[in-house]
């Protein structure tokens, strides 16, 4: 067990550098036509969103109004995003389960490439189409009423969207490599991915929180994904954009380097 | 252990345990350069994880192993570069066409484009799928895809290949089919041909040697005709059934085997 895979060879930085770099883009290439090509699982996946932002958007629009916090509607924006990228990419992460049995996972195992860039390559290629999902619902949103502060924040946005996307496609991967069938993927919807949605402020505000429910929310990193996102689009902030930003990509960095480590480890 | 170089696969003393369990326990075996050998065993005695220690998937516990003259756990660039496989599951990507995913394997295997093109028309072809090759793989029958896991796995040219259960559920139409164009690779090219099966009448006809493995342990080798005479019987299913008893074996079904059962009703409703 002592024997990590050596990928080390004696050729040239550069040469090794292309090498990589070859193998990540076409898993990222691959990761990016299944989601083209599936165009019914696209529509299916924009339908949570988009009933969330209407049923509660217009249906407790009222109540936060009176409350003196403004429109509802665009609060709540930016935090559903938050939830399409973060549903999008967990998935996206946990095929692994599936795909190393029944797909294409295999024949890059047993491929002269290192697990680390297959890791990374898959990584970057959910972490892409989560954003587009994210893009898509905030392009919804603005045709049912969102209105975007300041457009040229937008590529910093976009940005930020993409962080959350990684990290959560990597939590995904780290979660999935050490589950060996999908019998604890329902544990993993109830207990990770629906938890870390509704803790996250996605759906509420930051301030005033009882101390029990700002301690939890402070340690979910989608909290801060979904506080930089209003900062930038509606000009609200918790936590304010610096601190965001350094959670979310401390976070990331964590989960990918752990979750590499478990993928390196997957035994088929 | 590089005291023979004839041989294409040499494993001696391998043992691979999961926790206290010896899935392989202490086997050795060679197989020889240009042979087609056949590794025959009832469900769970130890083919498939000899096969996924062999092609790098899974650590070995301990033992001495050489592929192609490399060695599986320390030199895996190489040993990843000598071999071709066909999985006992699907390892296609159905949502890629057939031309994509083979390009995918020769782009992963650094082919330059102009060799990827050539190997891939010429395998297609000769698979029978160049008129299918823009079609997706979700829509290939059983037989189609097998051809087409098998045209992927020669693209890089290996030395070696190793075909798990390889005509599991295909009709003796393809079976024939595929085996020919097997043989006829061994015979022009001299590839090494290591496979697992529970059809008797392929490892009969298509293997020059045979192994059979039980619990673990390698309980006979050699052709054919030498394993009947060593049991006294006429076919060599008899003398497989005489070597590893009549009990039918009831391996605890895992996580794998329930996936493997959703994957193949999933695969019906479509």
């Amino acid at each position: 067990m002592a024997s990590i895979s050596c990928e080390c060879g004696i050729s040239s930085g550069v040469a090794d550098v292309k090498k990589y770099m070859r193998t990540i883009y076409i898993l990222w290439l691959r990761q990016l036509k299944r989601y083209y090509r599936s165009k019914s699982r696209i529509f299916g996946s924009l339908a949570q969103p988009l009933l969330f932002l209407i049923a509660l958007g217009y249906g407790m629009g009222p109540v936060f109004q009176r409350a003196g916090q403004g429109n509802y509607l665009e609060f709540l924006a930016p935090g559903i995003i938050g939830m399409s990228i973060i549903f999008t990419s967990v998935f996206s992460g946990i095929e692994v389960i599936w795909d190393r049995q029944f797909g294409f996972l295999k024949e890059t195992l047993v491929a002269p490439i290192s697990r680390f860039n297959i890791m990374i390559g898959r990584t970057l290629g959910g972490a892409t189409v989560a954003t587009a999902q994210g893009l898509i619902v905030f392009i919804i949103s603005m045709f049912i009423g969102f209105k975007v502060n300041n457009f040229w924040t937008l590529p910093v946005a976009i940005v930020i969207m993409l962080m959350i996307a990684l990290l959560f496609t990597a939590l995904g991967t780290m979660v999935a490599s050490l589950l060996e069938d999908m019998q604890g993927f329902q544990l993993i919807v109830n207990f990770l991915i629906i938890p870390l949605f509704f803790l996250s402020g996605a759906l509420f505000p930051l301030d005033g929180l009882p101390e029990v429910i700002a301690a939890l929310v402070s340690i979910d990193p989608l909290s801060y994904g979904i506080d930089a996102l209003r900062t930038l689009l509606i000009g609200t902030t918790h936590f304010g954009l610096t601190i965001d930003v350094i959670v979310l990509a401390a976070v990331t960095v964590f989960f990918t380097a752990v979750g590499s480590y478990f993928f390196s480890r997957i035994e088929v | 252990m590089a005291d023979n170089n004839n041989c294409a696969i040499c494993v001696k003393n391998l043992v691979k345990k999961f926790k206290d369990f010896a899935a392989v326990d202490d086997i050795s075996f060679k197989v020889d350069r240009g042979e087609i050998f056949a590794f025959l065993g009832p469900n769970g005695a130890g083919k498939s994880t000899t096969i996924k220690v062999l092609t790098t998937l899974l650590r070995p516990t301990s033992g001495e192993l050489e592929l192609n003259g490399f060695d599986p756990v320390t030199e895996q660039d190489q040993v990843r570069r000598s071999f071709g496989i066909v999985f006992q599951d699907p390892s296609l990507d159905d949502e890629l066409t057939a031309y994509e995913n083979m390009d995918f394997h020769g782009f992963l295997y650094r082919l330059p484009r102009k060799l990827r093109q050539a190997r891939i028309e010429e395998l297609l072809k000769i698979t029978e799928l160049w008129d299918r090759r823009d079609h997706l793989v979700k829509t290939f029958s059983g037989g189609m895809r097998r051809r087409l896991e098998i045209a992927r796995g020669l693209m890089h040219h290996p030395k070696i290949f190793f075909l798990d259960e390889p005509t599991l559920g295909l009709d003796p139409q393809t079976r024939n089919q595929m085996w020919e164009y097997v043989k006829k690779l061994n015979r022009d090219e001299g590839i090494t041909v290591f496979f697992t099966t529970h059809y008797m009448e392929e490892a009969e006809r298509y293997a020059q040697r045979i192994a059979v493995i039980d619990h673990g342990k390698i309980i006979a080798s050699g052709t054919a005709q030498s394993l009947k005479q060593q049991t006294e019987t006429d076919s060599l299913e008899e003398a497989f059934l005489k070597l590893t008893g009549y009990k039918i074996r009831e391996a605890e079904a895992g996580g794998i085997d329930q996936l493997r059962m959703r994957h193949q009703l999933w695969r019906g409703r479509r």
